[in-house]
């Protein structure tokens, strides 16, 4: 075991773990600027929006991480009209490509969670926000979304850990996330498994802290349930 | 088209490697795991201790990472025993590293699920059993077990479609199975684009046909039960 060549390549894995934090956490906020509104629009059952949703959702979510990034990173080369574009000075580029499919990947989980959590709204609480003079947009605001969004709190924990898991396909498309860290390390070195082993111990610490944080957090606003737990 | 249609026979090759190395995972899985849960239901605070290091563990680590270790940093390990025993290098194929790595995974996510179906079997079951004079082995394959499945069934089948989804990743430590080939077959005919489409309608396809198999089984195992 040599310990003292993954301590002299310390900052491959510090500038692996803020590339692998920085594409989680840019891919999950707009995973979740699309799913808030695809998923209350999904559980509303909205005509022709609803099932263009559930195809997305569908197909994101049936099918590998790895192969909507394999498709978007080498598959969009193959037309020529996306080489003339503009936008292929982003879709040439491996962090883009990761960045797009990863959004797109953790989209179609958080909108079935949403979806969820919308739909098992009491209708008590909506009725007393209606009851109460309150617009349809100020209880979609301030009443449906807020509860909603509480209620979806343990599932969306499990969906940021299962984010940065699937992160690891960036180091597949050549970028210097915390397992191409490891993986430099053990070619560089020639070694079996020094490298992997700091990158799952990398991992291993981010997903606790995830953790423990969504407990906090949940703590903090499910309060209102402590008490029919306690019991 | 045409392409795809010439590079059937490679792509049906590489669809069933990734099928049989699904399947072979979901049943070391289903060992693993139901083993894991005994252990963890069944015996004293070491055995319990065990398990919830491994499921802990297991959980906190990504897929592909395990794969790497698994399949170069147990390499090292396995020429390193046989060394000392006076063998010669023993090879892991990508195939059986791949197998051996899902099933620790998803042996980890299985363990929870049967162990929560377990204790969802009323007790009232396994004593009545014994009070009729049943014995432990009876009592927990004829009694216990099929009671158990209506329970684990639905986490079994979550835990199964993210497995056919894990099975993508082996493909990087060399496998030919159909991501590994469709790659190959994307490059050497510039049409990456159709291949990849292709795989993602395969993946797709086994999700479907899961789904109906799984729901079926369901309803079957929920028969005698008022909804």
């Amino acid at each position: 075991m040599r310990v003292d060549l993954v301590l002299a390549n310390w900052h491959l894995f510090a500038q692996g773990a803020w590339l692998t934090i920085q594409l989680t956490a840019l891919a999950l906020a707009i995973g979740f600027c699309i799913a808030l509104p695809a998923g209350i629009a999904r559980a509303r059952r909205k005509r022709f929006v609803s099932p263009a949703i559930n195809a997305y959702v569908y197909l994101f979510r049936g099918t590998p991480l790895l192969v909507q990034a394999f498709l978007i990173y080498y598959g969009l080369a193959q037309f020529d009209w996306i080489r003339g574009s503009w936008a292929w000075a982003y879709l040439r580029d491996p962090w883009w490509c990761a960045l797009i499919a990863f959004s797109l990947n953790s989209g179609a989980y958080a909108t079935e969670i949403i979806r969820g959590a919308v739909e098992t709204a009491p209708r008590g609480e909506l009725e007393a926000a209606s009851a109460l003079g309150l617009s349809d947009r100020q209880r979609d605001w301030l009443v449906l979304i807020p509860s909603a969004l509480r209620r979806a709190l343990p599932q969306y924990g499990n969906e940021v850990v299962f984010m940065l898991h699937g992160s690891v396909v960036a180091s597949v498309i050549a970028l210097q996330d915390i397992l191409g860290a490891g993986r430099t390390l053990n070619a560089r070195y020639y070694l079996a498994y020094e490298g992997f082993l700091t990158a799952a111990a990398l991992y291993m610490a981010i997903t606790f802290a995830i953790v423990g944080t969504f407990r906090l957090i949940e703590r903090r606003y499910l309060r209102h349930l402590a008490v029919a737990n306690a019991r | 088209m045409e392409t795809l249609i010439a590079y059937m026979p490679l792509l049906a090759r590489g669809a069933l490697v990734t099928a049989s190395l699904a399947v072979l995972s979901l049943a070391l899985a289903t060992a693993i795991g139901g083993l894991a849960a005994a252990v963890r239901v069944g015996t004293g605070w070491i055995g319990q201790g065990v398990v919830l290091v491994y499921t802990t563990i297991v959980r906190g680590i990504p897929d592909l990472v395990l794969l790497l270790l698994i399949y170069f940093g147990g390499q090292r390990l396995i020429n390193q025993a046989s060394a000392a025993l006076g063998g010669g290098p023993v090879s892991i194929s990508a195939f059986w590293a791949g197998v051996i790595t899902l099933g620790i995974i998803y042996g980890a996510y299985l363990s929870e699920t049967f162990r929560g179906a377990y204790m969802s079997v009323p007790r009232g079951q396994s004593e009545a059993a014994r009070a009729l004079g049943l014995g432990t082995v009876p009592l927990v394959f004829r009694i216990v077990m099929p009671q158990l499945v209506r329970f684990a069934l639905p986490g079994y089948a979550n835990t199964w479609q993210v497995l056919v989804k894990s099975t993508a990743v082996i493909s990087v430590i060399g496998l030919a199975d159909l991501v590994g080939l469709a790659r190959q077959a994307g490059q050497s005919t510039r049409e990456p684009f159709l291949f990849f489409t292709a795989v993602l309608g395969f993946y797709l396809f086994i999700t479907w046909v899961s789904t109906t198999i799984f729901e079926r089984m369901e309803r079957r195992y929920a028969v005698g039960y008022a909804r």
